[in-house]
């Protein structure tokens, strides 16, 4: 049995397309894991689950650690994908101290050598990939959200089990939920991304980068410096190894020297273009296409022609 | 206040160099310093004990130069340990470690800057019992209580839970001190203890680590208007 949970259902539906490739392969079972789902039991099914355990507990870390695990001990999966989120990010390592197992975060690829998961992940700040497998079962993995695609197939059937638990008091209260405003950005979802770094002299220039980014659909991104050092931007926009990774079609680098940590974020983008005004920056040996120029001239220039 | 602050001393990541045959990363002779958030954990302790009073222990996977660092830093008392283990094993040597002290709360950054894998404090508070509260952007104590502003992707939450706590810091939380020369020759007179724990488990084997390779094109273009173009086809 495969086990696949995330709170946010667009990750929980990738992460079942992943589990159903492998659950096909290991001639397996896959069932997906709904805490709270507000009857999106059904649609997990069409997005590859064979089976969906809905239990009605309430999001909280705690709750969710001692519902797993409750599924855990009767159906001994051997495999436990879950959604790389900051949540999914709390309490898969916390199941896996639990059951004394290891626990393999934000794994960005996987294979199967003799039924046993092999996975692959970025370490040393992002310039080294690292081949790992376990030692035990289960074998717990997060994925980070928008790595793998979902797939929808309206026909499949499947069954859906409600399952309830004793719940114990959680140890740690939510007090308050304050929303993100505007509605939190999901970088990961744009196709063209044009980003900001600290080659921008002031807040207001990112007036520019931004309509750059209107003029081709596509979302604002910066760099660290943009968001944590300046705080010009909020988290949201943040690229790189410590914030969003994106693999958009196309990645704009504006004023953004390209450090490694910055490129771990957008490896995977399908072209790079780089304006920089210092024809050594290292985003010219990471980009497909760059330009040596001041932003202030190359950028409303290209807004102009692109008009 | 007691605070236990867990730390981990990594590579200068920046000064790794890939061995040319094999792909692999060179360490040999790589200087080490205490992972970025792990700065941001310790600070954290040290303004605590300045308002609550107390004592912060750095509790520190690394040689004694991080635990001088960290001594400087503020810390009262360094213990260093060698873990080259995955995260179940720290976890689980912490865990062994800190059944002996006393604390009111224990601090570790949110994750570690080479790994990146957010486990150690999840684990630890797991591996103990106590409350975990991730992500803190902010944290305040009053009455045997902990109250903490965390940053979730859409959200930020403010949680609480009673005392022993664990509390995992984001980079936002504080500008870590650096500090001065009168304060590193002080820290020469605190104390550091050294313990060998037996080696744990691990979870988890690595079996190669390689090099990611960069293929790109590195074309220069001359003009905006080629710049233009490239962009038009590449956004189609
Ligand atoms: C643990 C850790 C995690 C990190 N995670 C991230 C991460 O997730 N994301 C991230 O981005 N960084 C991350 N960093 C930080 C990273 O190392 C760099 O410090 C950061 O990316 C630099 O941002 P920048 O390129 O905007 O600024 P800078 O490095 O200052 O670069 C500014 C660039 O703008 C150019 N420029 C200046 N003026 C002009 C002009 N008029 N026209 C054109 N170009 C101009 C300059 O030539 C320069 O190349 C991390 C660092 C650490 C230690």
């Amino acid at each position: 049995m495969i086990f696949a949970f995330s709170e946010d259902i667009e990750t929980a539906f990738e992460i079942l397309a992943k589990g159903r490739e492998i659950a096909d392969a290991l001639k397996s079972e896959l069932a997906a894991i709904s805490i709270e789902g507000h009857g999106k039991e059904e649609i997990c099914i069409t997005y590859g689950a064979d089976k969906v355990y809905s239990i009605d507990s309430g999001l909280q870390a705690d709750l969710i650690v001692d519902c797993i695990s409750s599924l855990i001990n009767p159906y001994k999966p051997e495999i436990l994908l879950i959604g790389g989120t900051r949540l999914g990010k709390e309490v898969a390592p916390r199941i896996a101290q639990k059951f004394g197992v290891g626990c393999a975060s934000d794994c960005i690829d996987f294979s199967l050598v003799r039924g046993e998961l092999i996975v692959k992940r970025f370490v040393l700040g992002g310039r080294f990939i690292a081949t790992q497998r376990f030692l035990r079962k289960p074998q717990i993995v997060t994925v980070p959200p928008r790595r793998f695609e979902k797939k929808l197939d309206k026909d499949r059937k499947g069954e859906i089990i409600k399952s309830s638990i004793e719940l114990v008091e959680p140890k740690v209260q939510i007090l308050v939920i304050k929303k993100k405003t505007p509605e939190a950005l999901r970088i990961e979802e744009a196709s063209i991304i044009v980003s900001a770094g600290r080659g921008l002299k002031k807040k207001e220039d990112l007036k520019l980068v931004e309509s750059l980014a209107k003029a081709l659909g596509g979302a604002l991104g910066c760099s660290r410096s943009v968001a944590a050092d300046l705080k010009w931007l909020p988290e949201e926009h943040w690229v790189g190894l410590s914030g969003h990774k994106v693999k958009p079609k196309l990645y704009i680098a504006i004023g953004i020297s390209g450090q490694v940590q910055h490129i771990a974020g957008i490896r995977d983008s399908k072209t790079i273009l780089a304006i920089n005004n210092d024809p050594n920056a290292p985003i010219f040996k990471a980009c497909d296409y760059g330009i040596v120029g001041d932003l202030y001239e190359v950028v409303p220039k290209l807004i102009e022609i692109l008009k | 206040m007691d605070i236990i602050v867990c730390i981990k001393q990594i590579y200068d990541l920046g000064q790794i160099k890939v061995d040319t045959a094999s792909k692999s990363p060179i360490t040999e002779g790589v200087a080490r310093k205490i992972s970025d958030f792990d700065k941001n954990a310790l600070e954290e302790a040290v303004r605590i004990r300045e308002k609550h009073g107390g004592t912060v222990s750095a509790l520190i996977g690394g040689t004694k130069e991080a635990a001088k660092e960290a001594l400087a830093m503020g810390a009262d008392e360094a213990v260093i340990y060698s873990a080259d283990t995955d995260s179940l094993g720290t976890a689980t040597i912490l865990a062994e470690i800190i059944h002996k002290m006393k604390y009111d709360l224990i601090l570790c950054g949110e994750a570690s800057i080479d790994e990146f894998s957010f486990q150690i404090g999840p684990r630890l508070a797991q591996a103990i019992g106590i409350p975990v509260l991730t992500y803190a952007r902010k944290i305040e104590l009053n009455d045997g209580e902990i109250v903490v502003e965390r940053g979730l992707e859409n959200r930020y939450e403010l949680t609480k839970a009673e005392l022993p706590a664990l509390v995992t810091v984001t980079k936002e939380i504080n500008e870590p001190r650096i500090p001065t020369l009168l304060q590193i020759l002080g820290a020469s007179k605190k104390k550091i203890t050294e313990i060998s724990p037996p080696k744990p488990e691990a979870g988890i084997e690595t079996l190669s680590i390689t090099a990611i390779e960069m293929n790109r094109k590195e074309i220069i273009l001359k003009d905006t208007e080629e710049l233009a173009k490239v962009i038009l086809s590449a956004s189609k």
